[in-house]
């Protein structure tokens, strides 16, 4: 497969209108893997996925794929290779779930083209993919919020990009839900080795799913690694100012984060 | 090789079905407007036989059919026809890209700032019809860079503009009374048209420029007809699809503010037409379709009945805006109740 590509940032700064908030990043997404961004809340780590995805312009810095500024590409062109799902997607009035993913197929299509059969297949696979066929003719408004999220990441799907950004995927939903939707993203990974970076609150969670972290702190790029060797207690602590202790986790032998608060301490 | 041709089928039959589902209400708007042109030619003081009208509308000389049909009806529906048409897409396209059915020229005060730079050229520089339309599209261009100017600081606000735009046509209003109060007597029968929308007096000769921009904008609005839908999806979603933003936006805003202006040039301001047309138009079809041209087809619709409704159904007669503003103002009141339940506003 030609799904090798090389994402890379160089002394990023980024942020919105008179306020920097990614302060110099320079990285590599590591190919075929799933990344996870950490960091506390307003760290920039929202900020720094959407400026690779081109949703904010940098102020300074290279972000390149394969070696070619990702401003210097075609916009459909780069959303055939990249895409992302922000944090909070409008949902347009009385629109069906398979028109809705149908129209992750954008990038693909031309002025004239009608449906392509291709079009029609990337939207039953992404579709099926996500188990979502049988809403296909509902309307997203009758989705409950753990069903539209996998609704949103099957539009991403049949975008069928071997880049895929996601901003917090799993917020707002419960933890069977943020579960189930790690699990699809890794199916994805692993079938089709689809390159994933992501923005996830919950610490233990990317732990167990990322294969890489990057920890941000003040708009700066303080660590990163494989989770087992990057997540340490002084890193949680420089991170979110937090002590804790890292065990391991019984499931997955990943590192788990166990919180220290002011109460229920035993010595 | 593919396992799951059942569920494909599905997918495409649901699309089939939505297609047909346009198709049918696209079909059927353009043969009820044909209905009312036809009635718009055959409808009047003295009702001539159709071989007549379609004499006289060949060229044959018959003395009254000709100035009745001719001179008179024919110019009338045809400017009814292509105003109703720009109106229904300009506001079609103000309405889906800022999704909200407010959102749309007649209520932000576009259709005003075109009507005050035209009273203006009427009244005091007695300007020819094409200045006149000139001017129209400038004062409607004028209008939105000031509004999207105004609503832009920190954030961009689609309440804000609503807002905004409400202010600013009330404003425009006061502007174009003063013109008409201040203007001489003669020219006072021109400049009312301004303040209602009215198919009197509709001359061949006037419609052409609206029917050139109209034939010249509505094919390329409907190119980025995809464009628009992808907007749908908020800012964020449709640029990481590829679309350029804010090129589409530029381009259909121009092109709709071309087009309201120009009709606002030709008939006045026909009440509430761009503000309707749009959301009955979604109901007919479905509100994710792209109804460009079924809000056209809408918009041509509802000008060339409120005209007729206008003309016979009273005692006295009444120019077309006032109709449509008695169909609007409702709406305008139920979706305000609505927005505000929902606390949208």
């Amino acid at each position: 497969m030609s799904n090798k590509h090389v994402f890379r940032v160089e002394g990023l700064v980024s942020g919105y209108e008179n306020k920097t908030i990614i302060h110099g990043i320079d990285l590599e997404i590591p190919e075929n893997k799933i990344s996870v961004i950490i960091g506390a809340n307003g760290c920039g780590k929202s900020t720094l996925l959407k400026t690779m995805a081109k949703l904010i312009k940098p102020t300074e810095g290279d972000i390149t794929l394969n070696g070619k500024a990702i401003n210097k590409y075609p916009s459909k062109q780069l959303a055939r290779t990249v895409g992302i799902l922000p944090q909070t997607p409008v949902v347009p009035d009385g629109i069906t779930v398979a028109d809705l993913v149908g129209r992750g197929r954008f990038p693909h299509q031309t002025l004239f083209s009608g449906w392509t059969k291709k079009d029609y297949e990337a939207v039953e696979d992404a579709m099926e993919f996500m188990n979502i066929i049988e809403f296909a003719n509902l309307d997203i408004d009758e989705l409950s919020g753990g069903q539209r999220q996998r609704v949103w990441i099957a539009m991403a799907l049949a975008q069928q990009t071997d880049i895929l950004f996601l901003d917090e995927p799993t917020t707002f939903l419960d933890i069977t839900y943020q579960v189930e939707i790690l699990d699809l993203l890794t199916n994805l990974n692993q079938k089709h080795g689809t390159t994933i970076v992501m923005v996830l609150h919950d610490i233990n969670l990317s732990a167990r799913y990322a294969d890489h972290i990057f920890a941000v702190k003040d708009g700066k790029l303080i660590a990163e690694g494989k989770p087992a060797d990057v997540l340490t207690s002084e890193l949680v602590k420089n991170v979110f100012e937090l002590d804790s202790v890292i065990i391991q986790d019984p499931v997955s032998a990943t590192p788990l984060v166990i919180p220290k608060g002011r109460y229920y301490v035993n010595d | 090789m593919r396992h799951h041709t059942s569920e494909v089928g599905f997918i495409v039959k649901g699309r089939r079905q939505r297609r047909r589902r346009w198709l049918i209400v696209t079909s059927l708007l353009i043969v009820l407007l044909f209905i009312l042109c036809c009635a718009m030619l055959l409808l009047g003081n003295t009702i001539y036989p159709v071989e007549v009208i379609i004499r006289s509308l060949m060229g044959e000389e018959i003395a009254g059919a000709n100035f009745a049909v001719n001179t008179i009806r024919l110019p009338r529906m045809v400017t009814g026809l292509f105003a109703g048409f720009a109106f229904g897409v300009a506001g079609y396209i103000f309405q889906t890209m800022l999704r909200n059915p407010l959102a749309n020229p007649n209520i932000l005060g576009i259709t005003s700032g075109s009507s005050v730079a035209a009273v203006f050229c009427i009244t005091v520089l007695h300007s020819s019809n094409t200045v006149v339309s000139i001017a129209a599209i400038i004062g409607g261009l004028i209008t939105v860079t000031v509004m999207y100017l105004l609503s832009r600081s920190q954030s961009f606000s689609i309440g804000r503009l609503i807002i905004i735009g409400i202010g600013m046509q009330a404003m425009l209003d006061a502007v174009i009374s003063y013109l008409i109060i201040k203007s001489s007597q003669q020219d006072i029968a021109g400049a009312l048209r301004w303040l209602s929308g009215s198919l009197n007096g509709s001359k061949m000769s006037d419609v052409i420029p609206l029917i050139i921009i109209t034939a010249i904008l509505t094919p390329i609005i409907i190119a980025f007809g995809k464009q628009l839908s992808m907007l749908e999806l908020g800012d964020q979603m449709a640029m990481s699809l590829g679309v350029s933003i804010d090129k589409t936006r530029v381009i259909l805003i121009v092109s709709s503010v071309f087009l309201i202006s120009i009709a606002t040039a030709t008939t006045g301001p026909i009440a509430f037409v761009s503000f309707l047309a749009g959301p009955i138009a979604n109901r007919l079809v479905a509100a994710s379709a792209q109804n460009i041209l079924p809000a056209g087809l809408v918009g041509a619709n509802l000008v060339l009945l409120a005209d007729l409704v206008g003309q016979f159904a009273f005692e006295y007669r009444f120019p077309v805006g006032v109709i449509t503003g008695l169909l609007g103002a409702p709406y305008l009141i139920y979706l305000l109740i609505r927005m505000n339940q929902k606390g949208e506003l």
